[in-house]
């Protein structure tokens, strides 16, 4: 401990200040600002849905940027500056989101149980359209899809990592103004409407607020899976249902255990590194079900 | 208090109401009945503003329900719809959402005064007792007490029930409707409710509104509406109608095919 801080005070320019500042750092911060988003997104997608299974991947916003970055590997436009890749990633998720979101409007009103399935059959869609491009693909662009699909937290650009960090906490700042509405949204959307909630309102909103979590979350950091479907209930067997408590801890649960996973992953077999998709899902999985039946035996 | 002017309105163009028109005074307890699909839901949401006239107004206390917001409207009018699913909630987490309407913007959280109003209530609906249980683990009776409680928590003047015992032991039935009598007496709670059972809804309503495909087809005091001409014509089943020894309300017979 001590040396950590005497190392912030005075070890400017030396190699551990380096590896602390530029290399520790930037991944401790982008493990918060994903496992934060992921969570939050799959917390208010749980409670909008009213539906325990949904995750911010299963409204198929993970898949369109899949195909995007696919895309773009391919013709090799990622290779010309390390942004592109985030950037048709963020992309393609965008135009998911598009299209998700217009084909469920009806008259005005967006058909939650539409949305759902559209979602999934995007996601169906968009996993054989991988496998296509896998399959008339070359054999390095391969190596740079798959290693993308399953996710890391490496991300050597700066300006991504702050750009992600800001939009996750404005994310949860912004989700909280509507904790009441998503509270009411337990008793159905009707009888929200009676408690005079604009539902209409709270469900688009709410809607382009995880959409926006997750594309950033997935453009920066690839496809991390489970994160944003047990945190949120791993959180609420401890601090129950009230959004205005569960919000705030499933960002900061969800982002610890992402950092807690990372590092994991980064040193269990070092000095080669395990895709961190890997151990969120074995992890987070295994916790889950073990917490779960322990909490029902009682 | 509710002032119906000409309403017709449905779901996609198919109308479902057609032409209604009546008021419910002040302090009155007021039923609706009638057959499946015969427009009693419809007229409640159109009541609440979910569903949009196609024609007509509605009016509460004098102003249109169109040029008031739905806050404004969750204020005066509180509901308890049937089969209301509710997540992984306390009993207590429920009732107290029904101070929402009540909030300030940028109020999170319920101050001392709103948890008063929602003790009060949990106890005059005898569920004080089960308020840290989650909703899952009580029974139907004791959900719809919740329910109900949730609605008198939001304070309102007019209190809208559909069907409110569907589904309930005689006991649970008695015991709500009393309740809600008492309140309405008491208090002077206007109280609007669907009611499937014809015999209760003599018993306790004052007014009666009969609907049939989607029309008024009687209104009137109990002994006007339940007549045997009128349920017969309406529900297409022979009945025979008699007086309640103690209340003298109307009470409606049901005749099998074998005996009549």
């Amino acid at each position: 401990m001590k040396r950590i801080f005497s190392l912030i005070l005075e070890g400017k320019g030396t190699a551990e200040y380096t590896i602390l500042f530029d290399i520790r750092l930037p991944r401790i911060l982008l493990g918060f600002a994903v496992g934060g988003a992921l969570s939050l997104a799959g917390v208010i997608l749980q409670g909008m849905f009213r539906n325990p299974l949904v995750e911010p991947y299963t409204l198929g916003i993970s898949g369109g940027s899949a195909v995007g970055v696919c895309l773009s590997i391919v013709a090799g436009i990622s290779g010309v500056n390390v942004i592109y890749l985030p950037v048709s990633s963020f992309v393609g998720a965008i135009l998911v989101v598009l299209i998700v979101y217009f084909l469920s409007i009806k008259k005005g009103i967006l058909k939650i149980q539409g949305l759902l399935l559209i979602g999934v059959m995007i996601s169906l869609i968009s996993s054989s359209l991988i496998m296509l491009i896998m399959a008339v693909s070359r054999v390095e662009d391969l190596h740079g899809i798959i290693f993308w699909i399953m996710g890391s937290l490496e991300e050597p650009n700066w300006f991504l990592i702050k750009i992600t960090f800001i939009g996750s906490i404005l994310g949860l700042i912004f989700s909280y103004f509507f904790c009441l509405d998503l509270n009411a949204f337990y008793l159905g959307e009707e009888d929200a409407l009676h408690l005079g909630i604009n539902v209409e309102r709270t469900k688009r909103l709410l809607f382009i607020l995880t959409s926006l979590l997750t594309g950033l979350s997935v453009s920066v950091a690839g496809i991390i899976g489970f994160v944003g479907l047990v945190v949120p209930h791993f959180v609420r067997l401890f601090v129950g249902s009230d959004n205005r408590i569960l919000l705030v801890s499933s960002y900061l649960c969800g982002a610890s255990f992402l950092i807690f996973c990372d590092t994991l992953a980064r040193t269990i077999i070092s000095p080669l590194e395990l895709p961190v998709g890997v151990l969120t899902g074995l992890l987070g999985g295994t916790l889950f079900i073990y917490t779960f039946s322990k909490k029902c035996l009682k | 208090m509710l002032e119906i002017k000409n309403l017709t309105c449905g779901y996609d163009s198919k109308f479902q109401l057609r032409d209604i028109s009546f008021n419910v005074k002040d302090g009155e307890f007021f039923g609706i009945i009638g057959p499946n699909g015969s427009g009693k839901t419809t007229l409640l949401r159109a009541i609440t503003k979910i569903l949009k006239p196609e024609k007509g107004e509605i009016f509460l206390e004098g102003k249109n329900i169109w040029q008031m917001n739905s806050r404004e409207i969750a204020k005066k009018i509180a509901v308890v719809s049937h089969e209301t699913e509710t997540g992984q909630i306390t009993v207590e987490e429920l009732v107290l959402l029904g101070r929402l309407p009540h909030y300030k913007s940028f109020q999170f959280f319920e101050t001392k005064k709103d948890i008063e109003i929602a003790e009060k209530f949990m106890a005059l609906t005898d569920i004080l007792r089960i308020k840290e249980k989650q909703i899952t683990e009580i029974s139907g009776g004791e959900k719809q007490l919740a329910l109900i409680a949730r609605a008198l928590t939001q304070e309102p003047k007019l209190l809208l029930l559909d069907e409110p015992i569907a589904h309930l032991d005689i006991t649970h039935q008695i015991g709500i409707l009393d309740l809600i009598r008492r309140l309405n007496r008491q208090f002077g709670l206007t109280v609007i409710v669907v009611l499937h059972d014809l015999n209760l809804a003599g018993e306790y309503c004052d007014r009666l509104v009969l609907l049939n495909k989607g029309q008024i087809y009687k209104i009137g005091t109990p002994e006007e509406v339940l007549t045997y001409q009128n349920i017969e014509d309406v529900y297409k089943t022979v009945v025979v109608v008699e007086k309640n020894p103690i209340s003298k309300k109307p009470f409606v017979l049901l005749v099998s095919e074998e005996v009549r």
